[in-house]
């Protein structure tokens, strides 16, 4: 039999009382030393994971599957459907059903992960315990946290909650993702569109320009006469060059990316009269996605995971927390070097973090890996560019030792294939962490 | 005499089998990235590399690297990889699907 590396903490379980602790009780009461120890060998390590999103239902698939039912997985989602981010700025623009976006998690129970449907609202590192929003406590050998981003409503002045009503962020996808598409539809012939976008660090580094892309691949085929605009509060952007050799090529005239430099930064928004404010102007938006600042899933600073930037930085060889011990982050919430935040790269860093997880509690020692992370943006229904790079561990991060983006001056064929591509990524991903 | 003699020997196979599956499990530097595009059940854009020997697999990663075999991404990973690695890989995926996640 495997046996996992001895846990003093392992003998105390969740409340109410779990079998674990029934099993331990009898055999304790029993005083048979002999039987004792083969109860303990067969206790299940205890792995708690936070979210189910990319990263989350991938650490939790991979652990239940590999750890052969010698690790318990505990799933805490509080949603029963996940709606995903890559291409929902395609339903943005009218070309994609939000149900093709959305997966419930059947196939996670059949894989014997126990899914809890409530909150985590606590985390005790010391007691090794997360509390969930009725007061039920689960009690955890190693706890991994994927909770994603939250939008920062205090982030920039007038944008709260009640104003994403007016100016959807649609970058969570769901209802704010249709809003932004009625918003469009509604819009008449002629009307200015407004997209504005934060500084770095943020989920999906080149999410704000595909939104552009397709907005005006919708704008060029709907309503001609408009124009679109793109408030950035950066000066340089990934994929840069593509993107703008595709605007170029395929909408000219219609898109103007406004630099960090140029006052492209907005530092105040009015919901009522859809007007952005930079430091050198106003600008009135017949339409505006108001993408804000954002930080790591809230359960992360409760945890003691999250640093001064909002962000959690790890070991890039387990994921574990650089604060706290037995707490593992993945995915968009860590900030652990070059690598952006993509489904991608959570998808990749959960199934590292796991093997990591089942190493650790089998006592062995944890393998340095490398990663990939591979990120389509579509420009247009048949134009895709992409960029691919591996990580590895360097100096404490995960450092980028290979890679780039698509190339330039690609035939028409080139740029097809990788929408192709796009599609059969989010297809192939989507099985793989849901089906 | 002989089946006696060989038993205890695959007996000890076994136990070493039952005992180790937790290093066969955890798969070679980089290779567990490959799913995130590769699957047997992926579309016809992305190649399941299930189907394809070690051999085919290292001489592919190899010919990218190269700039000789038409790539979109591939050209661009495979540079990341030894060919130690790419070796490991591809062995690790051909072994069949009960070793991998």
């Amino acid at each position: 039999m495997k046996k996992f590396a001895p846990s003093p903490h392992g003998l105390r379980k969740v409340h109410p009382p779990s079998r674990r602790r029934v099993l331990l009780n009898v055999a304790a009461a029993s005083v048979a030393t002999l039987a004792a120890p083969y109860v303990l060998a067969k206790q299940a390590a205890q792995v708690v994971v936070v979210g189910g999103g990319f990263a989350g239902a991938t650490a939790a698939r991979t652990l239940a599957r590999d750890g052969d039912g010698d690790i318990a997985v505990t799933l805490i989602e509080p949603q029963t459907q996940y709606t995903a981010c890559p291409l929902s700025n395609a339903v943005v623009a009218g070309m994609r059903d939000l149900k093709a976006q959305q997966f419930g998690y059947d196939a996670l129970d059949k894989d014997r992960i126990k899914r809890v449907s409530a909150r985590a609202t606590g985390v005790d590192p010391t007691a090794r315990r997360v509390t969930l929003e009725d007061g039920t406590q689960i009690d955890y050998d190693r706890l991994i946290l994927a909770p994603g981003v939250d939008l920062r409503f205090d982030g920039l002045r007038g944008y709260d909650q009640k104003a994403a009503e007016t100016m959807p962020h649609a970058w969570k996808a769901g209802a704010q993702t249709l809003l932004l598409r009625r918003q469009l539809e509604d819009m008449k012939d002629g009307g200015l569109v407004i997209i504005s976008v934060p500084a770095n660090p943020y989920r999906c580094p080149p999410g704000p320009y595909e939104r552009a892309s397709l907005i005006a691949h919708y704008l060029k085929t709907k309503k001609p006469r408009s124009k679109l605009m793109i408030l950035d509060g950066k000066d340089t952007f990934s994929k840069q060059k593509l993107f703008e050799a595709a605007w170029k090529e395929l909408y000219p005239g219609l898109i103007e990316w406004v630099p960090l430099s140029s006052g492209g930064q907005v530092v105040e928004v009015d919901a009522a009269t859809k007007t952005l404010v930079t430091d050198f102007g106003k600008h009135r938006a017949a339409v505006a996605s108001v993408i804000p600042p954002q930080r790591a899933g809230e359960i992360s600073a409760i945890a003691g995971v999250a640093d001064k930037t909002g962000w959690c930085p790890v070991d890039p060889v387990t994921f574990e927390s650089r604060l706290q011990p037995n707490i593992h982050v993945i995915g968009d919430a860590i900030i652990a070097g070059g690598m952006p935040k993509s489904a991608f790269a959570g998808n990749s860093q959960a199934k590292v973090c796991a093997g990591a997880v089942a190493q650790i509690l089998r006592g062995e020692t944890p393998t340095a890996q490398k990663l990939i992370n591979t990120c389509y943006s579509v420009v247009a229904p048949v134009y895709g560019i992409s960029i691919a790079s591996v990580f590895e561990p360097r100096d404490g991060l995960l450092t980028e030792v290979a890679g780039g983006v698509s190339p330039m001056d690609k035939p028409a064929s080139f740029r097809a294939e990788e929408a192709r591509q796009a599609e059969a990524w989010f297809e192939t991903i989507t099985r793989a962490v849901y089906g | 005499m002989t089946y006696r003699a060989f038993k205890p020997a695959s007996l000890l196979v076994l136990v070493a089998l039952t005992v180790s599956p937790a290093s066969a499990g955890t798969p070679p530097v980089g290779a567990a990235s490959c799913s995130g595009c590769h699957r047997p059940d992926g579309s016809g854009t992305v190649p399941d590399l299930g189907n394809l020997t070690t051999d085919e697999i290292v001489a592919a990663v190899a010919a990218y690297r190269k700039g000789e075999r038409p790539a979109t991404v591939m050209d661009r990973l495979a540079k990341g990889f030894t060919d130690e690695e790419i070796r490991a890989i591809a062995a690790w995926l051909t072994q069949g699907p009960s070793a991998k996640p």
